[in-house]
């Protein structure tokens, strides 16, 4: 699922990075990084933590449409098998890469 | 009324064509599918990707977090749209209403909106541009290229501009363990959008995190070595760099080119429209089918005396990309103007820095919150005695009590008491600014006299 968050609005409360911390992380005092493409297993704690942020910063994928991810607006494959495909992946999630 | 029987027809079967796929292309669209439009929508980019978030570029994938091909948006809703992706608009013609395309296409629109944004400003010497180890930082493909050789530890890296995009790669690098040169023209990091006084700040920032910082210093030259690999940099000041990658960051360039004769008000500084995001034709008329948004659009603002702002913003591509979408299928009396107030956040060096308002027209400013020397402060900038912009280091919770005194026309500089504020930085100091009168990109070539015996050229030298 792809998701984006609006670093305008959040303002650091780190409630994403403790209900999905294989998505979000924080990084130093209140700077957050994130991984714009969660895997399918982490749907669930994505949306406890889109549910939870207290500003709603977080924009993923329309969850009641989970096959129009694209398709068929989508003119390359959502998995990314594009020939820019090779940059080395760390891990899909944040913590296991740190 | 036949203009409310137009409108009605242009909702339900009309064309709409928006050039550039990128964020701001993307939220119009769907805007204009949200707010009722079923005629048929063209989306041209000229990258192959669908649209796709830069943000995390700089930050996530230089440091392995996360992959430059998983960075597309997320979509809110089913688009139904014609894609010509890997395809360049290369023309409009404004009487035909037809976009030219590089593969010799023509697309007809009854509705414009053009957000091709803009591109990495390259290395001005095309043969030093091409060396194996040259970057740039912009799009999705660069971002993969760079961290693939940041990965392969590289023994330096040379980042070229220590503007926003800039500072982040070098901090990228710190964090991966590699070795980083900084050159920065100006007197310190950010300087242009932020001054000087926030800019110490930031050059401190850099130094404690192991960067080499070197500023009022510009690159003259890059080296290669006989296989065409980047070598070693040349500096202003005589002296030399070992370094095998470099990283231009010297800012962007807008991607007006391919409107060159369309007759479209559009120049190296952008797409000038009126406040409904209605784009200006080169006579300062404004067109009613031809609309633009994001990074490419200069617009006029409100709050900021009506001057025209061209902004590279995140939250303004999406705000305005709404506005123009909703205004594109709207009579005149229900267009709303852009108001947004600009914002923008940075990440580096495990600070965040964020920005509200536009700080590069203060004159003054006063640490409200925190001190420069704990690097956690909030600062007002202001401006003929108005609160004009305020910037933040891990301050992000005060900020938008700071939009609203801008919205506000607060008084400058601020009477009332705040959490955390500290004597020494209550009074007003200036904000630092470099003279904007001073060429910033390369040298100035003048010239004198009437006749031409008396006609003499005089040459400027860029300032360090």
């Amino acid at each position: 699922m792809r998701l984006v968050v609006d670093l305008n609005r959040c303002q650091g409360y780190a409630q994403c990075a403790f209900l999905a911390p294989d998505v979000f992380v924080m990084h130093g005092e209140e700077s957050l990084l994130y991984n714009p493409h969660a895997e399918r297993a982490q749907r669930d704690q994505v949306m406890r933590a889109v549910a939870a942020c207290p500003v709603q910063a977080i924009l993923v994928d329309d969850p009641d449409d989970p096959d129009d991810l694209g398709a068929p607006d989508a003119p390359d494959a959502p998995e990314g098998e594009s020939g820019t495909g090779s940059a080395v992946p760390v891990g899909e999630g944040l913590s296991g890469a740190r | 009324m036949p203009g409310d029987a137009a409108l009605e027809r242009l909702r339900r079967e009309g064309r709409i064509v928006i050039v550039g796929a990128s964020l701001a292309g993307l939220r119009a669209a769907e805007t204009l599918r949200k707010e009722g439009f079923t005629g048929s929508l063209t989306l041209i980019g000229d990258e192959p990707h669908e649209p796709y978030d830069r943000p995390p570029l700089s930050k996530q994938v230089l440091l392995g977090h996360a992959t430059a091909d998983r960075t597309a948006l997320p979509r809110r809703t089913a688009l139904d749209a014609h894609w010509r992706l890997g395809v360049a608009a290369t023309g409009l013609d404004m009487a035909a209403r037809k976009v030219r395309l590089a593969d010799g296409d023509e697309v007809a629109y009854d509705r414009l909106l053009i957000a091709t944004g803009v591109h990495a400003r390259p290395w001005p010497h095309e043969a030093e541009a091409a060396l194996d180890g040259v970057f740039v930082l912009r799009t999705r493909d660069d971002a993969a290229r760079l961290q693939r050789r940041l990965a392969a530890s590289p023994r330096r890296v040379l980042v070229i501009g220590a503007g926003f995009t800039g500072s982040e790669i070098a901090s990228a690098c710190r964090e991966r363990g590699l070795a980083v040169t900084v050159a920065e023209r100006g007197a310190a990091p950010l300087v242009g959008a932020l001054g000087g006084v926030v800019g110490r700040v930031a050059a401190e920032l850099q130094r404690e995190h192991g960067v080499d910082l070197r500023c009022g210093i510009t690159v003259t030259a890059l080296e290669g070595d006989p296989a065409e690999r980047l070598r070693r940099a040349h500096l202003s000041d005589g002296t030399t760099l070992d370094a095998d990658v470099a990283v231009v960051s010297l800012g962007a360039q807008r991607n007006t080119e391919w409107l060159a004769g369309s007759g479209l008000g559009a120049g190296p500084r952008g797409i000038a429209c009126d406040a409904g995001c209605r784009a200006f034709d080169f006579r300062g008329i404004v067109t009613d089918d031809i609309f633009v948004a994001g990074d490419v659009a200069r617009s006029p603002h409100a709050l900021f005396g009506y001057q025209f702002l061209s902004l590279e913003h995140w939250g303004n591509a999406v705000a305005q990309a709404e506005t123009a979408a909703h205004n594109m299928i709207s009579s005149s009396s229900e267009r709303r103007p852009h108001l947004w107030v600009p914002a923008f956040w940075s990440a580096q060096f495990g600070v965040n820095i964020k920005s509200v308002g536009v700080p590069s027209l203060g004159e003054e400013l006063v640490v409200v919150q925190g001190s420069l020397a704990e690097r956690r402060f909030v600062c007002a900038y202001g401006y003929q005695g108005r609160v004009i912009a305020a910037v933040s280091f891990d301050g992000t919770k005060w900020l938008e009590f700071y939009q609203r005194q801008i919205e506000s026309a607060a008084v400058f500089p601020p009477e009332h008491s705040m959490v955390d504020s500290r004597p020494e930085g209550l009074r007003p100091v200036p904000a630092e600014f470099p003279d904007p009168s001073l060429p910033t990109h390369g040298p100035t070539v003048t010239v004198s006299g009437y006749s031409p015996t008396e006609q003499r050229i005089t040459f400027t030298p860029a300032r360090a």
